[in-house]
């Protein structure tokens, strides 16, 4: 009895740690007033209108969506064809690729961003806003690649082996059997590098930061300048992006598979 | 369909884009930093080329050493804080019915998904004078009036392990559902109590994970930017901030590429380290 509830108190303890600033975001994001007070003084949405009203808010919220549709489909196109071959062939320096994808979201975001920083200005297309989708796509191409790994990992090769036994040569096996049964987790992989290419702030700034504006870019620079309630109005707009995600990810498919939960078959 | 070697140079098509945009993007822009690091500045454009170790000399001062040494004693403090908060955390959700523990995961997630932007922005929010949660310190009558907690190193530590702590859960999720639960109930019917069984048999069981977490929390906590920035005073800043400050304000980029490759060795002598921890587990 009194291990249920300390557990609970924990439970409750930890629940109110990760919700409380964002619980005081919600708040000040509805103050009818442009001052930042909690508890809030009155009710307004304006704030959240002004995200798609406001010409510069607007914008920012284009740029960043388009650089998460893009790069996260960049993202999935470089890592598709290199876990399919991984998961093949027998050829173990191609490991060797899967290290170098692994690598840019293990080391620190700076490293990554300053890298980039360089390369763009020594060939001389610093601040193009393709750049930022193309390094965005490199950054996060980590989830795809991981997600995927763990698809292919849980194929059940006698399913492969019937259909060739039957006929079917490497292309018909690819498109009839391996796509349909790793779909969702090309699509959670997907999914994870849009919601953390739309988050992302460090290696957009240092790639575009000079000429175009992204959401947390945006945020970050109205911040210096002191507060507006769209920028909280904003930040609920994230967590209700990524809650959503993630949500339908459960929802559709074994998010604690995703993360882990059984070990792949085939190890 | 066993996996075959590739017989024909057809074979290795799929490999092509991948590696291409890798090497490309990845690998080069990486090699391009480490050159810049050896280049000199130029106040007026990025650099000139040219081959100096002023930039690494510049590691030997007094005022690096400190930066160096606050952000190492930060990220250990922060991966500690979220281990021993994580650590039981994880055990028990890991107990819990398959419906509550998905609810969980998509809430830390989330959390996890979000800016640096946004988390600092949050908590210097909620650190606030006018919005902070010192108002309802005094709304219960704990406080007088309402004052400002930042900015403190106090609130530096706050935001930081905020942001790593469902990192850390998510971290050690994978090793804390897969634990034999047979260990446990043997603990439990040779009398031991919940408690005790959890530090007596499960911690111990673990202690390699959580050695490998550590290392990982530390690494991820020694890449955090903005957050010493938004929630702290200048003597707070890390290796992470200075690096940005040099390149973005300073215009700077030798001395922050230097920098990087410096942090980047760091970072890369920890990972081999997980690895190592991690290959001893698995060798058991």
């Amino acid at each position: 009895m009194t291990a249920t509830l300390l557990r609970r108190v924990y439970f409750t303890i930890v629940a109110l740690f990760l919700a409380a600033p964002l619980i005081v975001v919600a708040g000040v994001s509805i103050n009818s007033r442009q001052e930042l007070t909690f508890p809030p003084v009155g009710f307004s949405l304006a704030w959240y209108a002004q995200i798609f009203t406001d010409p510069e808010w607007r914008l920012a919220l284009i740029h960043s969506v388009t650089l998460a549709v893009c790069s996260a489909a960049i993202a999935v196109a470089v890592a598709l064809p290199l876990a399919w071959f991984l998961w093949r062939r027998i050829a173990p320096w191609a490991n060797i690729f899967q290290v170098l994808g692994l690598a840019p979201f293990i080391l620190p975001p700076v490293i990554t961003a300053l890298g980039f920083l360089s390369f763009w200005a020594t060939v001389g297309l610093f601040g193009k806003f393709f750049t930022a989708i193309i390094s965005h796509a490199i950054f996060f191409v980590t989830l795809p690649l991981v997600t995927l790994s763990l698809g292919f990992a849980s194929i059940d090769r006698s399913l492969v082996e019937a259909a060739a036994t039957m006929g079917a040569d490497d292309r018909t096996v690819l498109k009839t059997v391996v796509l349909p049964l790793i779909l969702p987790y090309l699509v959670s992989g997907y999914a994870f590098a849009f919601v953390l290419s739309l988050n992302e702030y460090i290696v957009a700034y240092m790639t575009i930061g000079f000429t175009t504006e992204t959401l947390p870019i945006k945020i970050f620079n109205a911040l210096r300048y002191g507060y507006t309630p769209t920028m909280a109005a904003v930040s609920v707009f994230f967590v209700a992006v990524a809650a959503l995600v993630f949500g339908s990810i459960a929802r559709f498919g074994d998010i604690r598979r995703l993360l882990g939960a059984m070990s792949s078959e085939g190890n | 369909m066993r996996r075959e070697a590739p017989k024909s140079v057809a074979d290795y098509t799929p490999l092509f884009f991948p590696a291409l945009m890798l090497i490309v993007f990845f690998v080069v822009p990486f090699s391009t930093m480490i050159a810049v690091s050896f280049f000199k500045r130029n106040p007026s454009g990025f650099y000139t080329p040219d081959f100096v170790l002023d930039n690494y000399a510049r590691f030997l001062s007094v005022f690096f050493g400190g930066v160096l040494g606050f952000s190492l004693m930060l990220a250990v403090l922060v991966a500690v804080c979220c281990v021993c908060i994580a650590f039981p955390f994880t055990y028990l959700l890991t107990r819990r019915p398959r419906r509550a523990q998905t609810l969980w995961l998509v809430g830390l997630l989330s959390v996890l998904s979000l800016s640096e932007v946004i988390i600092g922005f949050a908590w210097s929010t909620l650190f606030s004078r006018t919005a902070g949660i010192t108002n309802l310190f005094v709304a219960i009558g704990l406080m007088d009036k309402p004052v400002a907690l930042l900015p403190t190193f106090g609130a530096v530590l706050t935001g930081m392990v905020y942001q790593a702590l469902p990192y850390t859960i998510l971290v050690l999720y994978p090793a804390l559902v897969r634990l034999d639960p047979t260990l446990l109930e043997a603990a439990r019917t040779l009398g031991a109590s919940p408690i005790r069984a959890f530090f007596n048999v499960v911690a111990p069981a673990l202690r390699n994970t959580i050695v490998a977490t550590l290392i990982m929390v530390f690494v991820f906590a020694l890449g955090s930017y903005l957050l010493p920035q938004i929630l702290g005073r200048p003597q707070h800043w890390t290796l992470s901030v200075l690096i940005t400050d040099q390149a973005i304000y300073q215009s700077n980029m030798p001395f922050a590429a230097a920098m990087a490759v410096f942090l980047v060795l760091i970072s890369l002598a920890l990972v081999g380290l997980t690895l190592l921890v991690g290959r001893r587990e698995n060798a058991l």
